[in-house]
């Protein structure tokens, strides 16, 4: 096992990247590439251990991959004279977790919206696969494997959770009309459904949750069980619209080792986030939009500390942490050295004074103490 | 006051021919809007459709029964699709608005005077219920069901009328618990999320749309035969409205909501009336005149409907725990 993979080329992986997902959509057509790959365990390995490079050549706006999955050219949509997606050259890279960034309004969403079909552009091809997907409906976007989760959670709610999981799940003959009077033709095919949605909600906590209606569940869970049921359609393409925005903590956690897991079972992750902890943690690959185009994309690390980036998005002090006090003091301090900032002059208003004031009564209340404790 | 006599109209209205026609009706409606969420407001449309497709190919063109119940079936479906076509893309509220035009579109064109030779204009059609009659497998002769005699004209059409009813439920209850049903069901609550699955929304609103049109069709037929008449007046407007009250009534996304629905909204038509013209004619009301109680009567429906949405807003049948989110 080790050695397969030790031992292939690039050439080999990438033939061999093509659509075995593990437990995935083996039913995906050839995708122009000649050879398979057959080694399906050592896929997972593969996939978060892989560390050949994501790039052809360098690494820039519009750079080409070693092996894109989707493959965006001259994608352009205009709201009323705005250019609200304008995206010259996108690739998105195979079985890595790519992380979507930008400011709001920068068109994330549309750009979503345009590659499952939602929307249509202006002007612009582009590639899912190597099959074209431009004026491709959006049911049949999902079905080739390329599913999405919405930025405002939309679940069933008048249904069970049971039956948003089965709603996910494709080749239920029961689906057509002329088959559906007759259980003994879906029957089957419905119990192999209920056993995949069974292990998908227990790997989401959701399994107690099953025959509860989905309206019941909170805003977290929701966006859970909009998570799973899209997995329900077994997708190579994972596309998530903000799966972290008003999720607990606790939950943010196992939510990041979800998406992880996507990637080790052969699946391709894009995903929009504001939270960069979570980019920075899973992100393989991270492309920054602002006003509908491409402005920058390389691995997190590099990408964050690029200056276009920190102008457009990120903002001079994004590392540091305002919720804690001596992070405030830390960010005054920088502020203090900082020429452009009012800190330290006398405009400074309350900048200045309320981080001290508070500083000082915590310090009051800690001495208090201290006395108590001598005496 | 005869209160036996009431009783037995009431009983009467409970299994009446008009009374199954409403609850096929209504059960198209709960595919249309209970399961699906299309917002239908022409239901008298099909109706009509279904009643003088079977009409006009009976007398014009000397049909026998089942051609001309193929026919109003066939006439409905083509109504469905030229009715689907532009809308389903849209949002629910654009069907409805065009359902209710299309309904009356209907109702205007059966009543032109150029195609009197045809629908009859106003007066309408006659005399085309023959040939089912002819199929009534029972000898003259007086049938009694429970207090209720009558002849067996009227035992037939009501045997055949609840058969009808009867198969219908079952289809929609085998549709609805089927995957199908699934799909149908998740488009009502949003269809962009069951478009993201990979379900052909379209497809599946179009053909519910179809499916809840063919009941309403069938619907037409059965309210018809028994007159042995189709008039255009009978197809207004307010027979959608009635159809609906009875949805309500029963529970919008159950399958025997709308039956159990129009069967109350006849026995509470029927009881009223008994009691309000027993009152007038023992002389406790003095203030109404006979006339006046018959519209008194729709009064008290939409009373107890507005009851009914106050105490149990998921109708007698539906689902409490379903409204719990709405």
């Amino acid at each position: 096992m080790t050695g397969s993979h030790s031992n292939s080329s690039p050439d080999d992986a990438q033939a061999g990247t093509g659509s075995h997902a593990v437990g995935g959509a083996v039913t995906g057509p050839a995708d122009g590439s000649t050879v398979r790959g057959s080694a399906v365990p050592t896929a997972e390995h593969d996939h978060m251990t892989d560390s050949q490079p994501i790039t052809t050549g360098g690494t820039g706006p519009g750079c080409s991959k070693r092996d894109p999955i989707v493959i965006a050219k001259n994608v352009t949509r205009s709201f009323g004279g705005i250019n609200a997606v304008d995206v010259e050259h996108l690739e998105i890279p195979r079985h890595k977790i790519t992380a979507l960034i930008g400011p709001n309004g920068a068109g994330k969403t549309t750009l979503f919206n345009l590659l499952t079909g939602f929307d249509t552009p202006n002007s612009g091809d582009w590639e899912f696969d190597g099959k074209p997907l431009a004026k491709v409906a959006s049911h049949k976007v999902a079905r080739m494997g390329m599913v999405r989760t919405f930025q405002l959670t939309k679940v069933m709610g008048k249904l069970t959770v049971m039956e948003n999981m089965r709603l996910g799940a494709t080749d239920q003959p029961g689906e057509s009309l002329a088959r559906a009077l007759f259980k003994g033709i879906w029957g089957g095919r419905e119990r192999e459904i209920t056993e995949q949605a069974e292990v998908l909600l227990a790997k989401f906590k959701l399994d107690a949750k099953r025959d509860d209606y989905a309206a019941s569940l909170s805003g977290g869970q929701r966006k859970l069980l909009e998570m799973a049921r899209a997995l329900m359609v077994r997708p190579r393409l994972v596309m998530l619209d903000e799966p972290m925005a008003g999720v607990n903590p606790a939950l943010t956690q196992s939510l990041l080792d979800h998406i992880k897991n996507l990637k080790a079972e052969g699946m391709t992750v894009l995903f929009v986030e504001h939270d960069m902890h979570m980019v920075r943690h899973i992100a393989d690959w991270v492309v920054v939009m602002a006003e509908g185009k491409v402005v920058a994309e390389g691995p997190p690390d590099i990408v964050m500390k690029d200056q276009a980036v920190i102008d457009a998005y990120l903002g001079a002090h994004h590392d540091v942490d305002l919720g804690d006090s001596t992070g405030i003091e830390r960010l005054e301090e920088e502020l203090a050295h900082d020429e452009e900032s009012v800190v330290g002059t006398e405009n400074e208003g309350i900048l200045g004074h309320g981080v001290t004031e508070v500083g000082g009564g915590a310090y009051a209340a800690g001495s208090a103490h201290k006395d108590e404790e001598t005496k | 006051m005869d209160f036996g006599n009431i009783l037995v109209n009431a009983f009467g209205e409970l299994i009446s021919p008009t009374t199954a026609a409403y609850a096929l009706a209504a059960l198209g409606l709960a595919v249309h809007f209970g399961y699906s969420g299309l917002l239908n407001f022409g239901q008298a449309g099909f109706m009509a459709v279904g009643a003088y497709g079977y009409a006009i190919s009976t007398l014009s063109f000397n049909a026998p029964l089942p051609v001309a119940v193929l026919v109003a079936l066939l006439a409905s479906v083509v109504f469905a699709i030229v009715l689907g076509i532009p809308t389903l893309r849209l949002r629910a509220d654009y069907l409805a608005i065009v359902t209710i035009a299309a309904a009356e579109i209907i109702r205007y064109i059966v009543t032109t005077n150029g195609l009197t030779d045809i629908t009859g204009s106003a007066n309408g059609l006659a005399a085309f219920e023959g040939g089912f009659f002819d199929l009534n497998p029972f000898p003259p002769g007086t049938y009694n069901i429970g207090p209720l005699g009558m002849n067996e004209r009227d035992f037939w059409i009501r045997i055949v009328g609840w058969t009808v009813v009867v198969l219908a439920c079952l289809v929609v209850w085998l549709l609805m618990r089927s995957p199908w049903g699934r799909v149908l069901k998740g488009i009502r609550e949003d269809e962009n999320a069951v478009r993201s699955l990979g379900k052909n929304v379209y497809a599946y609103k179009m053909q519910a749309l179809v499916i809840g049109g063919v009941l309403g069709s069938l619907a037409g037929i059965i309210f018809t035969l028994p007159r042995g008449a189709v008039q255009p007046a009978n197809y207004a407007t307010e027979l959608t409205f009635f159809l609906y009250t009875c949805l309500l009534l029963g529970g919008m996304a159950t399958v025997l909501g709308p039956v159990i629905g129009a069967m109350i909204f006849w026995v509470v038509l029927s009881l009223t009336q008994g009691l309000l013209y027993g009152a007038i004619e023992v002389g406790a009301i003095t203030f109404l005149s006979n006339s006046q109680a018959g519209q008194l009567r729709y009064i008290l429906v939409g009373v107890a409907l507005m009851l009914l949405m106050v105490f149990r807003p998921q109708g007698v049948l539906g689902n409490k725990k379903e409204l719990a989110f709405a």
